[in-house]
């Protein structure tokens, strides 16, 4: 059974109401717990948690370092486009928004990427907004190829497709693949998805599922916190885990928390999620999941990363830039303004942007340290930092 | 200070340490480094996906610069590898990239409780064998399986006491005393050893080595923990070669009953 058919039976709003209602009795019986199930988990993220947030914090620090030792493993983020035909409102590549776009060149790619490689990284993320006139499947295969010439580890967050169009990716060297829910509040995503095929919320419910019969051996999935309710999202975020650890068992799980931050297009956020709570999921999904991994990025700020780092957190991206061509200045000159959808070229520059020869980026990063910064303060922290956990050998 | 247990000799060649390291989850190379020295141990194995294997001493993968080929029979590891093919591969590689051409092999396609698959493991272990490979299986605790790999001509057979990074000592004893008594190689308990009690079981029963790390790399003090390993692998050994005495379920009075008798 899908996930989107499992979705539909999940009694999302009773398990929200239980975690509301729960006592502090309640909630150390299920933390005592060897395998918590939801309703566990629902108890684990309640108010009446909060207080014991400290024994939370000392338990997952425990299970984490069990499991997964005294090291961080690092990542980074190569933008390959941010040319979207969705309009989604909290996303600055949003169709609608007049930003400065581009589309890196296979060269240029490995440029970025001979940059990200010099800074440490040996494992990539390969990221794009959704355009298939822009980002093919043969385009997105060519960057692969040329990403494993430099780095054994290539994952994809790109426009979810079929497992058939998934396939040639895989073959071409990528074994991971990251896509986020964005929200698990049906009635939210319809309002916030107001164009373009990322309007279809099951289609994305299911992409996890599609990656791992295509042959995906590392699959990322979250919601974006600032849409709404953060226990909902979390609650939806753990069974969506659940089950593809029971369904996709040959791959590993990995689970982001990514908050909202400002972006083109200035939305504001919804909902919210303080750093307590956010430490209380981090510290909760442990608990429940102590082998998956938990991923923090440059969304949140260099002191709340270093604090979250010893709870649980398993893999951290460092110095990340959210606009293609970010790394080296590649593709600036082809850099163009669209509005609505519609290149204008060669088009006036946006009011006000002495930006207009870098594309525009994604969301504002809240860690801005470069990666080595980012690696001294881990070994300080007590911990190694791991650039290289994969060899071309296992997956060429 | 030495128990002067009898030797280990794997594939012809001898230890005197009958503890193996793994070297993942250390807080540092340098402390991994520490905590090899302070254990005594003689084998240490290196999961090759961590290690650079391209010759060019990438400095941002550099775990095997931490380990003296001098002092430790390096022993590189298959983990990662999901299938027969991927192990086999990973073996090649490093063989080619002028590491020992021991390897330990490990396929577990489940990363959650990284169990082994047997068959794999099996198929892996025949074209290795055949290769000139000198190889050393991690497999679940099943009899069956350990005899099939020493008919194919591995060098030892490598049971979990328990899923790895568990520590919860030794959960297959009954599995594992049946493949330490039909054994023809030497038989190391591997995975899930999380305490030095656990270890020093393991050689009381007969195994002839243990394999540890996450015990070792994840404690508050390395080195302490490595040397408490060390000790009780070799009060194990010196158990087991001295003979312990039979367990049963009433007491041995010194004063025996039947004393008029005599």
């Amino acid at each position: 059974m899908s996930f989107a058919s499992e979705f539909e039976k999940l009694p999302l709003n009773d398990l929200v109401a239980l975690s509301l209602q729960t006592t502090r009795e309640a909630v150390v019986e299920s933390m005592a717990k060897p395998r918590p199930g939801l309703a566990d988990f629902a108890r684990l993220i309640s108010p009446a948690a909060s207080p014991l947030l400290e024994t939370m914090c000392q338990r997952s620090r425990e299970l984490t370092l069990r499991r997964f030792g005294r090291v961080i493993r690092l990542f980074a983020p190569l933008y390959l486009s941010n040319e979207c035909i969705n309009n989604c409102r909290y996303c600055g590549f949003s169709r609608d928004n007049p930003i400065m776009r581009v589309t890196l060149s296979v060269e240029e790619v490995r440029r970025e990427a001979r940059a990200i490689v010099a800074d440490g990284f040996r494992n990539v993320l390969l990221v794009s907004g959704e355009h298939p006139k822009f980002v093919s499947g043969t385009y997105l295969a060519e960057c692969i190829t040329a990403l494993r010439e430099m780095a054994p580890s290539v994952s994809l967050e790109v426009g979810p497709m079929e497992a058939a169009e998934y396939r040639p990716l895989v073959e071409a060297g990528a074994e991971g693949l990251v896509v986020y829910q964005e929200t698990y509040d049906r009635a939210v995503y319809d309002a916030m998805h107001t164009a373009g095929p990322k309007r279809n919320f099951d289609w994305r419910l299911d992409t996890a599922e599609r990656a791992y019969a295509a042959g995906f051996r590392r699959l990322g999935i979250g919601a974006l916190y600032g849409l709404s309710n953060w226990r909902l999202e979390a609650l939806a975020v753990a069974a969506h885990a659940r089950h593809l650890l029971r369904e996709c068992w040959k791959a590993s799980i990995t689970i982001s928390l990514p908050r909202l931050r400002p972006c083109a297009g200035e939305f504001e956020p919804l909902t919210h999620i303080s750093d307590r709570e956010l430490v209380q999921l981090v510290c909760a999904l442990r608990l429940m999941f102590p082998d998956v991994g938990l991923v923090l990025s440059t969304r949140e700020s260099p002191a709340l990363r270093d604090g979250l780092i010893p709870l649980g957190i398993t893999l951290i991206s460092a110095g990340s830039h959210t606009e293609p061509g970010g790394y080296t200045g590649a593709g600036k000159e082809n850099v163009h303004l669209t509005e609505r959808g519609r290149i204008l070229s060669p088009g006036p520059e946006p009011v006000g942007a002495s930006v207009a020869k870098s594309a525009t980026g994604q969301f504002q990063i809240a860690d801005e340290r470069p990666a080595a910064e980012v690696a001294d303060q881990l070994r300080r922290l007590g911990y190694e930092p791991v650039w290289k956990d994969w060899d071309t050998a296992l997956t060429s | 200070m030495s128990l002067q247990n009898k030797s280990l000799i794997i594939a012809g060649r001898e230890f005197r340490s009958r503890l193996i390291l793994g070297t993942g989850k250390f807080s540092s190379p340098e402390a991994m480094r520490d905590a090899l020295t302070a254990s005594g141990t003689e084998m240490v194995t290196v999961a090759l996906r961590r290690a650079d294997l391209s010759g060019k001493k990438d400095p941002f993968a550099s775990i095997l610069e931490f380990i003296d080929p001098k002092k430790y029979l390096l022993l590189p590891n298959t983990s990662g590898a999901m299938n027969a093919e991927e192990a086999v591969r990973l073996a090649r590689l490093s063989a080619a990239a002028g590491l020992p051409k021991w390897i330990k092999l490990e396929i577990h396609p489940d990363p959650r409780f990284l169990l082994p698959d047997p068959i794999e493991t099996l198929k892996a272990a025949e074209i290795l064998v055949r290769e000139g490979f000198i190889v050393l299986p991690y497999i679940n605790a099943d009899p069956v399986l350990a005899k099939r790999l020493q008919e194919v001509g591995v060098a030892t057979v490598m049971p979990l006491g328990s899923p790895i990074g568990s520590n919860r000592g030794i959960q297959t004893r009954e599995q594992i005393a049946i493949i330490i008594e039909q054994a023809t190689v030497p038989v190391v308990v591997d995975a899930g050893l999380g305490a030095p009690s656990h270890a020093a079981e393991a050689l009381e029963m007969g195994a002839d080595a243990v394999l540890v790390n996450t015990a070792i790399a994840v404690a508050s003090d390395p080195n302490r923990m490595a040397q408490a390993f060390r000790w009780a692998v070799e009060a194990g050994r010196a158990a087991f070669e001295t003979g312990l005495g039979a367990r049963q379920t009433v007491a041995s009075p010194t004063s025996p009953l039947t004393a008029f008798l005599d």
